[in-house]
């Protein structure tokens, strides 16, 4: 059977050939120039974790060093927690991991500096503009293992307490400048969120419920208390505890604050007025301020409230480290030192967009910094911030608060009363006590 | 795997003369065939011999993903395996998975197989239709069925609640988790049997059916008495491999109930084995649960493959 002949109009096989083919050839032609033009030198591979609102910040950063250094730099975000330190592990055990990554700076311990990443001599940060000196000094400590430096603190981020000022106007619970009533104990605040749940018709403040840990370590901390873990058991305060779980519980058995709620539906609710205020880290302000500008969104943010005679709240530092390499290029090492420097020196940006404390004395003693609204009015978290214990399965998106965390949600469900929960969480701590250690 | 094959008549005919018994070919042993499974082989030594007996090796050791030097720790890590409550909840969970996904696996494989070779005018759409999903990719997969198993406006609870059944309790991240998964599973791999199915009732000889036909007997004899026995191969083949297949349950448990950030408290064991190794770093310790689990899917297809070939004798 002879081809029917193509009918008018049609592509015929040839010209459609042709066609793709010069179309992949403009398309390859374009990338060639694209990175012909950037890599003006060397290429930078960057991992990092920031998957939440502050990402995006982080992007623009990236890009505006790329258009300043003419360094390429590679950057990939990956799953927050868990997904991303197993892929920087597996990484830097191959020793073809990125050429810096960010961690959160209590991890640093468990993941093995002396095996897993790469040291990093205070000469070249120095050659780079950075001084020792430009860093609070307890960040700066805990940069370092067995007296070698291997992280660079690029921030301080924690649990704040963010209002609508519509809502808690009508509540009456501002002072006349605007800002959010000071309150001293749980009852006064228990008060507060009374005045604001009659506004809402629901909750008074909004919180995540599977993020317990980072509420449970801040008003345990308020108290003072210690976990202090060691090679065969630990110590908690079990009043100090009891106190903080039933916080939880009793805000949660009120309807102050919602059963059941993860991070999404916990900034939904604050966005939609489901609560007047809420409790989540300072790294919500780019969604809350992106929902301003599209729907409008009176808010502020204050620090984590007085509940226990102080405002101590959760909190961890973003970190640079450089993963082990099985052989640094020497060009690669200084844009990857250069990349880290350029960072810190505009953490201002990061500071006003993402809502994070620089790390970076410079940066945060500058009148601009300090004159950012309103970063200002929770300024203060940098003295309050605790981090969390010191053991290698603690620290931010480890086990013991993701475990310890599950058992705080069925505190806020209802199925977990506190004493059961003060068990659950002794339990799983003395489990994870209890595995070999494979740091040491 | 065996090298020495005999050579085939065609090659040997290349060096000596044709020989007037075919059959009594030269027993002659060539080296030849090696080098067609060399590539092969080498691939498989390196990605699945090595690494089998580098994990045999490591379950005896305290082999840590930090890479600090590695200790010859015996049996500790074995021991500590069947000891572990948390090791022997998540294999609990592997084998419950198992027998809650095999039968409808298999059962509905073999019905929409029998449909879609009954079906004359819409057999080309069913074969599409049933098989389509099993191209899916499990992440695509998985995030469609959580869409629909969300808890407020998903496909599901939403009509469940229309209908007045009570649409809040149905939920993959609630505490059991198992049946949402179980179900997800079904859909998506139901494709692979039913092919399997399908194939073997295509080389079952119409004449057959004819006689059966002749004899005066109904459809339903026809399944009992022709389709099914005849089928009784293949059934053994599809029971095994969804045996294993369902023993290996990891990617869509993890991807819909065993993220950290939704607080999963189950795992299933191939769960439990990637936490302990990449996550918790004890590349040891996971290799012995591995192994326990490799001994597991062994004994249980040993026993199947007993009883199955026995029966057919």
């Amino acid at each position: 059977m002879p081809n029917p002949p193509s009918p008018p109009g049609a592509l015929s096989r040839r010209a459609l050939l042709t066609g793709t083919a010069a179309a992949a050839g403009i398309g390859l032609a374009g990338c060639d120039s694209i990175t012909g033009g950037l890599s003006g030198g060397t290429t930078v591979k960057q991992w990092n974790l920031l998957a939440g609102s502050d990402g995006a910040i982080m992007t623009s950063m990236h890009e505006e060093f790329m258009a300043e250094t003419g360094v390429n730099l590679r950057a990939t975000t990956f799953t927050w927690g868990t997904p991303f330190y197993t892929k920087l592990v597996m990484g830097a055990s191959g020793g073809n991991a990125a050429d810096v990554a960010t961690i959160h700076l209590s991890r640093l311990d468990s993941l093995s500096p002396s095996t897993l990443l790469d040291a990093i001599e205070v000469d070249e940060l120095v050659d780079a503009g950075l001084n020792p000196e430009d860093f609070p000094t307890e960040i700066w400590d805990r940069c370092f293992s067995d007296d070698r430096l291997y992280a660079v603190p690029l921030d301080t981020h924690a649990l704040v307490n963010y209002y609508n000022r519509t809502i808690c106007e009508q509540a009456g619970v501002l002072n006349p400048d605007g800002t959010l009533l000071e309150t001293h104990g749980v009852e006064e605040y228990f008060d507060l969120l009374r005045a604001v749940k009659d506004v809402t018709g629901e909750y008074g403040t909004s919180l995540d419920t599977n993020a317990g840990w980072r509420q449970f370590w801040a008003w345990y901390r308020q108290q003072d208390g210690e976990w202090i873990f060691h090679d065969d058991g630990f110590e908690l305060d079990d009043d100090k505890a009891l106190n903080a779980i039933d916080t939880m519980w009793r805000m949660a058995d009120e309807g102050l604050c919602p059963r059941i709620s993860d991070g999404g539906a916990t900034a939904a609710n604050f966005e939609n007025g489901a609560g007047g205020l809420v409790q989540v880290g300072n790294w919500e302000i780019t969604r809350f301020r992106a929902f301003n500008e599209a729907q409008g969104l009176d808010f502020s943010m204050a620090e984590m409230p007085d509940f226990f005679g102080n405002r101590r709240t959760q909190g961890d530092c973003h970190a640079f480290v450089l993963p082990r390499h099985n052989s640094w290029d020497d060009e690669v090492r200084a844009a990857t030192v250069e990349y880290v420097s350029w960072m810190l020196r505009h953490s201002l940006e990061w500071g006003a967009g993402a809502g994070h404390t620089p790390a970076y004395l410079p940066v945060t003693e500058s009148a601009e910094f300090q004159e950012l609204e309103p970063n200002a009015e929770y300024s203060g978290v940098v003295d309050n911030v605790q981090f969390d214990p010191k053991v290698w399965f603690a620290g931010s998106a480890a086990r013991l608060p993701d475990e310890v965390g599950q058992i705080f949600a069925g505190v806020y469900s209802g199925a977990n009363d506190p004493e059961t929960a003060l068990a659950g969480i002794k339990d799983v701590a003395q489990t994870l006590v209890d595995l070999p250690n494979p740091i040491d | 795997m065996s090298t020495d094959t005999a050579t085939p008549a065609a090659a040997s005919t290349a060096d000596r003369p044709p020989s007037p018994a075919p059959a009594r070919a030269p027993k002659r042993r060539s080296w030849l065939g090696l080098w067609f499974v060399l590539p092969f082989l080498a691939v498989y030594a390196v990605f699945m011999l090595w690494p089998m007996l580098l994990g045999l090796y490591y379950s005896f050791t305290d082999k840590s993903l930090t890479g600090r030097p590695v200790e010859w720790i015996g049996l500790a890590n074995w021991a500590e395996a069947f000891g572990d409550p948390a090791a022997m909840d998540s294999l609990w969970n592997t084998a419950r998975f198992t027998v809650l996904s095999t039968p409808p696996l298999v059962i509905l494989g073999l019905a929409f197989a029998l449909l879609a070779h009954r079906a004359r005018r819409i057999g080309w759409f069913l074969r599409l239709s049933f098989f389509a999903p099993f191209v899916i990719p499990v992440s695509v997969v998985t995030m469609i069925w959580l869409w629909m198993y969300q808890p407020a406006g998903g496909l599901i609870n939403h009509y469940l609640g229309e209908w007045g059944l009570g649409g809040d309790r149905l939920w993959a991240f609630q505490e059991d988790a198992m049946g949402s998964v179980v179900a997800t599973t079904v859909w998506w791999t139901l494709g692979f049997n039913f092919l399997l199915y399908l194939a073997a009732l295509q080389t079952i000889p119409a004449e057959v059916y004819e006689a059966a036909d002749i004899d005066g007997a109904n459809s339903l004899q026809k399944l009992w008495g022709i389709t099914l026995p005849l089928l009784k191969r293949t059934t053994a083949l599809v029971i095994v491999l969804q045996l294993i297949a369902s023993l290996r349950i990891f990617d869509q448990y993890y991807l819909m109930a065993g993220g950290a950030a939704n607080l999963a408290t189950e795992n299933v064991f191939i769960q439990y084995i990637y936490n302990s190794g990449f996550v918790g770093f004890r590349i040891g310790y996971a290799s012995a649960l591995s192994y326990i689990l490799f001994v597991c899917i062994i004994v249980i297809a040993l026993i199947q493959f007993r009883l199955l070939s026995r029966r057919e004798d």
